[in-house]
């Protein structure tokens, strides 16, 4: 009784010894929000310096003509004639337009293909996680080496792209230009896009296949739901959320495609595969035209934080229901 | 047992610094930064008799082609002090002068007796002067370069291919002299088999992201008649740029794009030229000279299997210049060493070993010595094609201009977007505004 005694009294010293105020009295009189606030500084200094202050350096930039390379000339304002000759420039509205066509059809290829995998995974056949395995390897891959290993597929005379569709379609192999045919190139990134991230979704939609409870299905299966209508009233809707996070996900990360085109087409052939992020690193990095390529960057910003924002409330919506 | 710790702490701290001490305040050891290339390696081998001459250690910070603009134009701009030396690309002298990234030379030339004369005229109005043409130097002429082309020697020399071309085009299977020539050798061997394999007939610069295509595209365009500017109006470019001749020449380009490149040509530059070339796809091969030596090396390709020509002619005679001028970083904390190199690398027998090396030397004295055209085979060529150079835009916003032809050119040539006259006449428009931005007009 003594000793179980004595146990409880060093386990309560001991709690009491390691509680904050016991902390705040070592440290002479430091409240505890005072300690929390010690602890989290270094983040919040670190966010600061490495997000915020950028992105308001980046907005004050935008209303001047400072140029990177030339950083002892005069800097001025030029109010609001970096966002006037952004939103007026034809060739960014191509870049715009050709960034939307990306994102268009890998979000959908991807999601659809995404889903129907984890759907055919979830079914957990013989070998299903061997299977899950092998088809993640893309996304476990680093774009700069699958940008380079894809060049080689669709290299005309020794890729095995270009030999398979040949030997699908009967077109002679040196007339496979997937990189070098205008209307070919954008289909030659979106294929890589799509064969590397698809996983990803499939990943997304499998969490969300898993989450959904096996008694729901019992019910539907004694209220004799045919598997058609069980998919489609239950399987859908329940995953529907985590498939919308993947797009969300998919969407973002899209808008800002850059490595695979760069070394895939370098935004050739002519204009065709320039994305966004390319002719703001072109504007930025080549031109130093530092205030219009801020300007740009602003834009880009707004216009990717505000379709987010309207895609998070309907996906609030879409899991409140 | 503390005390213990701290005291070998301390001393563990005090010998870690008296090593390090010594290297903070060496000054005796330079950084030179270039391009990582075969000539970069051939100026390892040739700075180590600099260092055995002076003691001062070379340290070389090299960056692949792909890389090397952002890298060091990243550098100077943050005013880096990575680099004591630069071997800077040509196009950066108005950028780096105006910006004060390179200290002025003329003092440093005159003191030590350097003379601009005794170096090839077009490589010191290149590499070294900003504004052209006027006595301020930036940078001493260090790697001469242009663009010319290689050819399969043994593929012309046939028997029977010189027979069937004679046929064919009368005249006889060689190096062209003119474009038109080029085209037709082109075509001879476009998709001809030889030895068991589909060969094409030349490899041209196609690239688009960083400056490959409008390396490739001004050869032909300069030996039309293209100008940039005319020249009694700096800055004119209207009727100039996008003059008849230009434009006849910007088609010819595209008509060599699409009757006589390998299959998935669309992106090619320096690199990829030189493989299709070594891997025995093509008769000839649009390259810079630097790619020479290395070439003739080759086991497969070079020997007695290699030719060397110049760029053809035809209204005129010109060649893209390549090639770069060795400068001093003004952030620098050791000018006057990198200036001693500078002054070292100038002198003849110096120069003469780096030609020996693979380097491409640019001092009068070396490639007009009486053995130089025979001294290598390549040399004859080079020396023929560095008399006909012409550059790129140098001004501070040559990056600017230089993007704006990629997109025009490119659009044109490889993905057949609208016309020549559409293509240059957009150009004009893209460069007037950037002249505008600047001031200049």
């Amino acid at each position: 009784m003594n000793i179980s005694n004595s146990i409880v009294e060093q386990a309560a010293d001991a709690t009491a010894r390691s509680t904050p105020v016991s902390v705040a009295r070592r440290v002479r009189g430091l409240s505890d929000s005072a300690i929390a606030w010690v602890f989290i500084a270094p983040a919040i200094t670190l966010l600061l310096a490495i997000n915020i202050f950028p992105l308001i350096w980046a907005i004050y930039l935008s209303f001047t003509n400072y140029r990177a390379n030339r950083p002892n000339a005069a800097v001025e304002g030029v109010g609001l004639r970096n966002y006037e000759r952004v939103l007026t420039d034809p060739d960014i509205w191509q870049a715009m337009q050709t960034t939307a066509h990306f994102v268009f059809w890998t979000i959908i290829l991807q999601t659809v293909i995404g889903f129907t995998l984890a759907y055919l995974i979830d079914r957990k056949f013989r070998g299903h996680a061997f299977w899950t395995t092998i088809i993640l390897i893309p996304m476990m891959l680093s774009p700069a080496v699958v940008g380079n290993f894809w060049r080689f597929l669709y290299e005309p005379q020794i890729g095995l792209f270009a030999y398979a569709v040949s030997w699908l379609s009967g077109i002679p192999t040196s007339d496979i230009r997937m990189l070098g045919d205008v209307s070919l190139a954008p289909w030659a990134i979106i294929i890589v896009d799509t064969w590397m991230w698809t996983p990803y979704v499939m990943l997304i939609c499998l969490a969300g296949l898993r989450s959904i409870p096996d008694y729901i299905y019992e019910a539907a299966e004694v209220d004799r739901a045919s598997a058609w209508r069980q998919f489609w009233s239950i399987t859908v809707p329940m995953a529907l959320p985590f498939i919308m996070l993947a797009v969300l996900f998919r969407g973002i990360e899209n808008f800002k495609m850059f490595d695979m085109v760069t070394l895939l087409t370098g935004g050739g052939p002519g204009s065709v595969t320039e994305v966004a992020s390319i002719t703001l690193k072109r504007a930025a990095f080549e031109s130093w035209a530092t205030g219009r390529a801020s300007a740009f960057a602003i834009i880009l910003f707004v216009a990717v934080f505000g379709l987010a924002n309207i895609y998070v409330k309907a996906l609030n919506k879409v899991k409140q229901r | 047992m503390q005390k213990k710790s701290k005291a070998l702490l301390g001393l563990a701290s005090a010998l870690m610094l008296s090593s390090a001490l010594p290297n903070l305040a060496k000054a005796d050891e330079l950084t030179l930064c270039w391009a990582a290339w075969d000539p970069a390696n051939a100026l390892v081998e040739l700075s180590k008799d600099f260092t055995a001459k002076t003691g001062t250690t070379m340290k070389f910070e090299f960056v692949p082609w792909t890389n090397y603009a952002d890298r060091f134009l990243n550098e100077l701009n943050s005013h880096g002090k990575l680099c004591d030396l630069i071997i800077g690309d040509s196009q950066w002298i108005g950028g780096s002068a105006e910006n004060g990234h390179y200290v002025k030379l003329n003092d440093f030339f005159d003191k030590e007796g350097i003379k601009m004369d005794d170096f090839v005229p077009a490589t010191v109005v290149g590499y070294s002067e900003w504004p052209k043409n006027t006595p301020n130097y930036w940078a001493l002429p260090a790697m001469g370069d242009v663009v010319g082309w290689t050819y399969r020697k043994d593929w012309f020399e046939r028997p029977e291919l010189k027979t069937e071309f004679k046929e064919k085009y009368g005249w006889d299977l060689a190096a062209p002299k003119t474009y038109d020539q080029l085209k037709q050798v082109a075509e001879f061997f476009q998709k001809r088999e030889i030895d068991g394999k589909t060969v094409y007939g030349a490899s041209i610069y196609t690239e688009r992201g960083s400056e490959g295509i409008t390396m490739g595209v001004t050869n032909v365009l300069y030996s039309w008649g293209f100008q940039y500017e005319d020249p009694k109006k700096p800055y004119e470019m209207e009727g100039i740029v996008n003059s008849a001749e230009a434009i006849k020449g910007l088609e010819f380009y595209k008509s060599l794009y699409d009757c006589c490149t390998p299959p998935g040509s669309s992106n090619v530059y320096m690199v990829e030229s030189a493989d299709a070339f070594k891997s025995g796809q093509v008769a000839m091969q649009m390259n810079f000279a630097f790619t020479w030596p290395g070439l003739y090396k080759d086991e497969k390709v070079g020997g007695d299997k290699i030719g060397f020509f110049p760029n053809p002619a035809e209204k005129a005679h010109f060649a893209q210049l390549g090639g770069q001028g060795i400068s001093v970083v003004s952030y620098s904390d050791k000018k006057d060493a990198a200036l001693q190199y500078i002054k070292w690398f100038a002198q003849p027998d110096v120069q003469a070993k780096w030609w020996e090396l693979g380097g491409f030397s640019c001092l009068n004295s070396v490639v007009k010595a009486p053995g130089f055209a025979t001294s290598q085979p390549y040399a004859q060529a080079f020396l023929d094609s560095m008399a006909i150079v012409k550059d790129f835009w140098a001004e501070p916003s040559y990056a600017t201009l230089l993007q704006d032809m990629q997109k025009r050119v490119h659009n044109y040539v490889v993905a057949g977007n609208g016309t020549a006259q559409e293509a240059l006449d957009g150009l004009v428009e893209d460069w007037t505004e950037v002249f505008k931005d600047d001031g200049k007009i």
